[in-house]
């Protein structure tokens, strides 16, 4: 059976991916999937190299045909989305806006509204040296991002069973919407990387409500936990009333940055304190997987 | 005048810009503060308001509900529908709903020809509001497990009131929630690390801003720490560069505690002042042209 581990953190900026790429290095027979498709960072560690890129169509987008239109504004009227609106050249669409839902092509008389297909981003599977890693690239201003992660986590699974993979190693995105939903639903076990900082503490709360309401098994990981050791307490508290295992406690330490700067995973830069607390937390993961 | 703050990558330190701008200001000029974040907000810890001073109010979104007397499963509401939320099964005289895939459009209930939908009231989140002295922070939480961030953040624009100084928390991302928050801005200040996350999360930021047509700057927080690119990048794509905060590890700290930088080093206030000031006059400048 392939087992899914989803890294994900609630707030921004905790270290997920610096989590996700040394996990890559360490762990044996497993296929990467960067599901935070809104800005991925993954590559900049791993170095993808492209082998099969696949269009992918999320929401579909109205198309105006401005010669058929008589500016009568139903269209505008029943858009929930504001995503036609009034102006002085006469009604317009906003495609950043639009949800492709139809509601304007089914009310305008004049059928000067379709729906089209857009190509929303594309799916990679790409060669790295850790293994197979399958990601995304989304175009500028597009939706359906939601769509896109599960879009790469079917072609992760794919590849895992094709290679006989035994883990999925899925970098999540920030936030509890749906990107963050879709990287979730489904998998083995959730790590949340936090933070000592009240805003961490306040976002973890809330990514541990989402993995509870979803029925997903999480463990956290207390990243810079020797930034504020008071708050750090709170955090492993918070996780005991819980009954959320505390994987890691990663220290503080400008290396990581260093290690970003240079491309590599972070345990494969130095061997110092992070190293070894990321080493012994996917010892503690692996086992418990 | 309204200015937005965004990222591309998160925990660059949007809020913390953010929060600080509002509270330089706030001498000055009446300031409305909203955290359009509303996965995870976090502008209300710097104000640590207690719930008892905080308005709450609930907000829905239209999702439909079915009346099997009047529906004869014809299907015309499943066939139109883009998001497959409703699905209809003649054989069994049944029909299904997601709510969590509806994205409240209505047209299952416009298409329905015997009038057997109606769109009922579903609770998304709730906008709080906080009053302290000139700022007025307003923000979103969106309820847990509900997935669509936009509407929310919608709801929480329609609070603002442009004849005061608006900032407005973007959340991090380059998808539909931060073009939802950032629209309409008449200027985005970009906060970004000189780190390769930093820098490729920020060019994905830029690309977008230039899709909405929104001049844009860069906030450069953690200075010192990683490489120049980002500098570089500025100087190459002509993106000015407002402030520059350093890394220190009292910022850090301050940050980890909930204390805004100028609370606790009021020699900020002005650096932020000056910022805005600058962007005043950019904007100012940006009319004219038109």
């Amino acid at each position: 059976m392939v087992k899914q581990l989803t890294i994900v953190s609630g707030k921004g900026g905790t270290g997920k991916t610096t989590v996700v790429a040394s996990f890559a290095s360490l762990a044996a027979n497993k296929v990467i999937a960067d599901c935070d498709v809104d800005a991925p960072d993954l590559h900049l560690l791993l170095h993808p190299e492209v082998m099969k890129r696949t269009e992918f169509k999320g929401a579909k987008l109205a198309e105006m045909d401005k010669t058929r239109c008589i500016e009568c504004g139903n269209c505008a009227s029943v858009c929930r989305f504001h995503a036609i609106s009034d102006t002085p050249s006469g009604f317009a669409l906003n495609p950043a806006r639009c949800e492709g839902c139809g509601a304007c092509v089914f009310v305008c008389e004049q059928e000067a509204i379709r729906l089209r297909e857009r190509i929303s981003g594309y799916t990679l599977v790409s060669r790295t040296r850790y293994g197979t890693m399958v990601h995304a690239q989304l175009s500028i201003g597009e939706e359906a991002s939601g769509k896109l992660v599960t879009a790469v986590r079917t072609n992760a699974r794919q590849v895992a069973e094709d290679e006989h993979c035994e883990l999925v190693l899925i970098d999540g995105s920030p936030g509890i919407g749906c990107p963050v939903v879709a990287s979730l639903t489904g998998v083995d076990l959730a790590l949340v990387v936090t933070e000592p900082t009240m805003s961490g503490l306040y976002d973890l709360t809330r990514i541990i409500n989402v993995a509870n309401h979803f029925g997903i098994r999480s463990m956290v990981c207390i990243n810079k936990y020797d930034l504020n050791e008071s708050n750090s307490r709170k955090i492993a508290d918070f996780c005991h009333q819980q009954g959320i295992p505390v994987a890691g406690r990663v220290p503080y330490d400008s290396i990581v940055t260093e290690a970003m700067v240079e491309g590599v995973p972070v345990v494969e830069y130095s061997d110092g304190a992070v190293s070894k607390a990321i080493r012994a937390m996917w010892s503690y993961i692996k086992y418990t997987l | 005048m309204i200015i937005s703050v965004a990222s591309g990558k998160g925990g660059t330190g949007k809020t913390t810009v953010a929060v600080n701008l509002a509270l330089s200001l706030s001498n000055d000029a009446d300031v409305q503060l909203l955290d359009c974040d509303v996965e995870e907000p976090n502008a209300y810890i710097f104000f640590n308001p207690g719930a008892e001073n905080e308005e709450v109010k609930p907000v829905h979104r239209l999702i439909p509900e079915v009346d099997e007397e009047h529906c004869d499963y014809c299907g015309k509401c499943a066939s139109a529908c883009e998001y497959n939320a409703i699905v209809v099964l003649p054989g069994q005289l049944k029909v299904m709903l997601f709510p969590e895939l509806c994205n409240g459009c209505g047209l299952c209930s416009m298409v329905c020809p015997r009038d057997a939908i109606r769109e009922v009231p579903h609770e998304i989140g709730v906008i709080r509001r906080y009053r302290s002295d000139s700022i007025e922070l307003i923000y979103g939480v969106l309820k847990i497990g509900e997935v669509r961030a936009t509407p929310l953040i919608d709801r929480v624009k329609e609070e603002l009131r442009p004849e005061k100084m608006v900032i407005i928390d973007s959340p991090p991302g380059t998808s539909c929630p931060v073009i939802a928050a950032v629209q309409d801005s008449d200027y985005c200040i970009l906060v970004t690390e000189p780190t390769p996350f930093g820098l490729y999360d920020l060019k994905l930021a830029v690309e977008v801003l230039k899709l909405l047509k929104i001049p844009s700057g860069l906030v450069i927080n953690k200075a010192g720490v990683g490489d120049r690119e980002v500098y570089k990048y500025s100087e190459a794509e002509g993106i000015p560069i407002l402030l520059e905060i350093p890394y220190s590890e009292a910022m850090a700290r301050y940050y980890s505690e909930g204390m805004p930088i100028v609370a606790a080093m009021p020699e900020w206030k002005k650096r932020f002042a000056d910022m805005i000031e600058e962007i005043k006059l950019k904007v100012k400048d940006k009319a004219k042209e038109k």
